[in-house]
């Protein structure tokens, strides 16, 4: 059947592409033909709009083993250890279906770690919801969270961290960002570039059915009225074939078989058998009567564009087949040769012994549509005017009950409890704290995971946004005694055709580059997803980031919970009391404008570098970054942990106690030190100009501010940690 | 003394077993569920995970899988057998211990640290340990302990509960129950007292740097009372 523009319109491709690949082809592309191309020229395959964009930034670094292109990036972590991450979407799904769409998020990253040869030893994830008072939002949190835990608890993979947010601008579009990390020997890496000619192509995994089909390009269009009728472009995960899927794959790995592999994510078969010839410079063959099928009679089309999960592509060793087949059969899982490498740089697919058909591989790929989008600059927002008398006015006790207590504040216990947090036996630091850390097994070493994001600050001013949320991973890793290494980013945008958005993206972007690069914090992974709104309201640009760093010595990490009475707790970085863009300015004075916090990378740098020498002298008891909500918010945390309380004294600075309290300036961390240290630390911080505050005092029990209001701890703990658990019931 | 871990398909905590049991000195072994001899073994333990998928129902796959026929006969001959979380759930399947699990109370997957109370010692697990109360870990979707009326007086007869939830006082009240289990019960012993099936990980507290230590007095304790 030979197609038409309207049926390519029908694809989601644009006239001008059609044309563009009539062109290419010298001819009219056939229904399975045009299908390939909207799957690899989609935004969430192609990269099209942001490409351009996305090479700025820095990739490379001492210890960048791969940076993005590959199903993951690799860094080394020393001893001949390496680490594989990335985080990826799967924001459109969940919203149609959130379990499902959740759970296969899960899985996929997991795919993604465990196709470059490494074992998975940790998930994060990074949620957003809309309103509370929203009537989906309870709903949508509830099957987010199952489907994750679901998922993960099923893999055996500790889900370690995470970060949920609540805000209006997720009404109609949910975020749902899953990371993992994996650990591989660096000689034991896996690559999706084939090599050689008329080598074995494989299939393994689950059957291939008629879920998902266009599932990417569902992902790459906005939302309207009728989206309950894309349901059947949601996969449906089954985290038990992809424990055995791992489990085959890794002792495949342990053997010398495996030429290149890849996993079949979005558009399945077809962008990674696309992929791996692209990446080799190959041609691809597949007869398409031999991949398993769940479903009788599916077409060339459909097989090609299934999303169906847990399947894998593998080009083999010639003669390892029998090999390969029996490991599979042992775990019980389908195996099929489906095709070979060939010299034609064409993909050539058969079904019924017809040719149906026959691309070349660039025209998919180097060939894909590259769009340098207009994009309108941001400007810094005017300071607000604070309304002093309101501010001397307000109690404090009440002002940090409601902070506490709000949705983005509050403690997620509710929903990481619901997460296998401590299987595999290495989790040394839980969900909760400034960063998970998990053991490198049998080894003294440990590597910490956060992911972050800041999407009020980002909405505000996207540049200072998009170095702001680099910043807070590093400053997360920092605070419980790891050296960051690298980022993975996932880019949640509105629709790139639309100025504004296009811009929040251009700006973010540039902002996550500049602060990578001065931090010497490379990006080596990410995705990014586009086309998060419904009908014309988009989201806050929200690019979530995943910092990943290493302890030498896991006895050496930090947690953030109030080690001993007696001893003294500092503010590292300077208080100057910016208030815009707090969560203060937004719950107690309702105030949604200004600029965001500034962002000083020296002093981040600075800061950060020198309490990572103060960890290493072992002065430090307990630390934690100071973000959202400000020092008395970081505090309480501290004290709840800890159940310790403070005798807390406002510096003597121009600026009033709510305002010192409640601000939300960058490049701050609490520490707390033992009185016997203290000369040294503060000999340590003088010398490399370090600003710092004496605020406090470690006590038992209750919370003491400026001598005159007192807090217990048990209702601090209140508090924080009601508010969700009460919310889902 | 020589151990056995049984892995089926979706098992997921055998490695972490394997490491606990190894760490104490037990020589173990790794058995694929589909293997018809059990090595020579003092203890055979089945680990958590989900055996199957979970699919049909937690345990009832594992449970007729080639190697628990041997399992089986090796707990009817006195040997111990030791089912943890879905190991637990495995071990009610074949019937070796009363009562069934359901899905949590509150149909949530529950992962924290809980306190237990160990009420009777006269049995090979938990024989010479010096205290009552211990911190354990939980993390499972259907460990809601349920027996009938007659069931539940015939176990409590015969001093078949192993363990009981608890708080750090070795209170049992219902605000204890994380799962509403039944009477709070966390673990089943068999009318022999040598197969043990229960809910809480052990394998997941033998290291001040993980969750804590329990765990560690509990498989010390164990090596000492088989040798």
């Amino acid at each position: 059947m030979l197609v038409s523009e309207k049926i390519a319109i029908e694809h989601g491709l644009k006239a001008d592409e059609f044309k563009k690949i009539c062109k290419l082809l010298k001819r009219t592309p056939n229904l399975t033909e045009l299908g390939i191309f909207s799957a690899m020229w989609n935004e969430h395959c192609s990269y099209k709009s942001s490409r351009l964009h996305l090479k700025k930034l820095p990739t490379k670094g001492k210890k960048v083993i791969q940076g993005p292109g590959e199903n993951a990036g690799v860094i080394d972590i020393e001893d001949g250890d390496a680490i594989v991450f990335k985080i990826e979407s799967h924001n459109h799904p969940s919203f149609i279906e959130p379990y499902q769409g959740a759970a296969t998020g899960v899985g996929g990253i997991m795919r993604d770690v465990f196709t470059m040869g490494a074992r998975p030893i940790a998930n994060l994830n990074s949620i957003h919801f809309g309103s509370t008072q929203h009537k989906k939002t309870k709903n949508l949190l509830r099957g987010v969270v199952h489907g994750i835990g679901g998922y993960g608890n099923c893999m055996g993979v500790p889900t370690i961290a995470g970060q949920t947010s609540f805000d209006r601008s997720y009404n109609g579009n949910i975020l749902v960002n899953a990371m993992t990390l994996g650990l591989v020997k660096k000689n034991k890496i896996f690559y999706s570039k084939a090599a050689g000619l008329n080598k074995p192509v494989i299939y393994v995994g689950s059957k291939t059915g008629r879920d998902g089909i266009h599932g990417a390009s569902m992902a790459s269009a906005s939302f309207d009225d009728k989206i309950e009728e894309k349901k059947p472009t949601v996969q449906v995960g089954d985290p038990f074939t992809e424990k055995l899927l791992l489990e085959a794959c890794l002792e495949l790995m342990a053997g010398d078989s495996i030429i290149a592999i890849q996993d079949m994510g979005a558009a399945g078969l077809t962008s990674s058998s696309i992929e791996m010839a692209s990446k080799g410079n190959l041609g691809v063959e597949i007869n398409l009567n031999k991949v398993p099928c769940r479903e009788t009679k599916m077409t060339p089309y459909e097989i090609m564009l299934s999303e169906s999960q847990e399947r894998m592509l593998i080009v083999l060793e010639n003669g390892k087949e029998e090999l390969a087949k029996k490991i599979f059969d042992k775990w019980n899982l389908d195996f099929a040769v489906i095709g070979k490498t060939t010299d034609t740089k064409n993909i050539e697919l058969f079904f019924d012994k017809e040719l149906v058909a026959k691309i070349p591989v660039n025209t998919l790929v180097e060939n894909s549509p590259l769009y340098d989008r207009k994009w309108k600059k941001s400007k810094l927002p005017k300071k607000i005017k604070l309304d002093k008398k309101k501010i001397n006015n307000l109690k404090i006790k009440d002002t940090l009950k409601k902070i506490l207590s709000s949705p983005n504040v509050c403690s997620k216990e509710w929903i990481w409890q619901q997460y296998d947090h401590t299987v595999m036996g290495d989790t040394i630091q839980k969900p909760g704290g400034d960063a998970g850390v998990v053991r490198v097994h049998g080894s003294d070493k440990a590597v910490a995971a956060t992911v972050d994001s800041s999407a009020t600050y980002c909405w505000a001013h996207p540049l200072t946004g998009g170095k702001q949320v680099v910043c807070e991973t590093w400053r997360n890793l920092i605070s419980v005694g790891a050296k960051p290494v690298a980022i993975t980013n996932c880019l949640n945008f509105g629709s790139p055709e639309k100025e504004e958005n296009m811009g929040e993206f251009v700006e973010c972007v540039q902002g996550i580059g500049e602060a990578c690069k001065y931090l010497e914090y490379p990006v080596v992974s990410g995705n990014v997803s586009f086309y998060n709104q419904t009908k014309e309201i988009g989201i806050k640009p929200t690019p979530s980031i995943g910092g990943v760093g290493l302890i030498k010595d896991y006895k050496k990490m930090i947690t953030m919970d109030l080690k001993n009475t007696g001893n003294v707790v500092l503010v590292l970085g300077k208080t100057e009391g910016h208030i815009d863009q707090s969560l203060f300015a937004r719950i107690i004075l309702n105030e949604n404008n200004g600029p965001p916090p500034e962002v000083n990378l020296f002093n981040e740098k600075n800061n950060g570098e020198t309490l990572l020498n103060l960890i290493e002298k072992n002065y430090i008891k307990s630390a934690h970054d100071v973000s959202l909500g400000g020092i008395i918010t970081a505090i309480s945390k501290m004290c709840i942990k800890g159940n310790k309380g403070i005798d807390l004294k406002i510096p003597k600075s121009l600026i009033n106690e709510i305002e010192y309290f409640f601000a939300e300036d960058q490049g701050r961390y609490l520490i707390e030190v033992s009185s016997d240290n203290l000369n040294d630390v503060i000999k340590i911080l003088d010398k490399n100009s370090v600003h710092y505050d004496h605020i406090g005092k470690i006590i038992d029990k209750e919370m003491i501010i400026n001598q005159k209001t007192k807090v217990t701890i048990d209702e601090l703990k209140s508090y924080n940690t009601n508010w969700l658990k009460d919310y889902m019931v | 003394m020589k151990s056995s871990v049984i892995t089926f398909p979706g098992s997921n905590c055998d490695r972490d077993m394997d490491v606990a049991l190894k760490k104490f000195g037990f020589k173990n072994k790794m058995v694929w569920h589909n293997d018809i001899e059990l090595p020579k073994s003092d203890l055979v333990v089945l680990p958590g995970g989900f055996s199957y998928g979970d699919y049909l129902r937690c345990g009832s796959m594992a449970s007729k899988s080639k190697i628990m026929q041997s399992v089986i006969n090796f707990a009817k001959s006195g040997g111990l057998v030791m089912g943890v979380c879905n190991g637990f759930q495995i071990l009610v399947e074949t019937g070796l211990v009363p009562g069934v699990l359901l899905r949590n109370k509150y149909l949530e997957f529950i992962c924290k640290n809980v306190f237990i109370k160990i009420d009777n010692k006269d049995n090979p697990y938990f024989k010479n340990l010096d205290k009552d109360i211990f911190e354990f870990h939980i993390a499972h979707n259907e460990g809601n302990y349920f027996c009938t009326k007659d069931q539940l007086k015939e176990i409590e007869d015969n001093n078949q509960v192993a363990i009981y939830y608890c708080n750090n006082q070795g209170k049992t009240e219902d605000e204890f129950n994380p799962n509403g289990s039944i009477k709070n019960i966390a673990g089943i012993f068999n009318k022999e007292k040598n197969v043990l099936g229960m809910m809480p990980h052990p394998e997941r507290m033998i290291d001040q740097s993980l969750s804590g230590e329990d765990g560690s007095l509990f498989f010390k304790n164990l090596i000492n009372n088989i040798k």
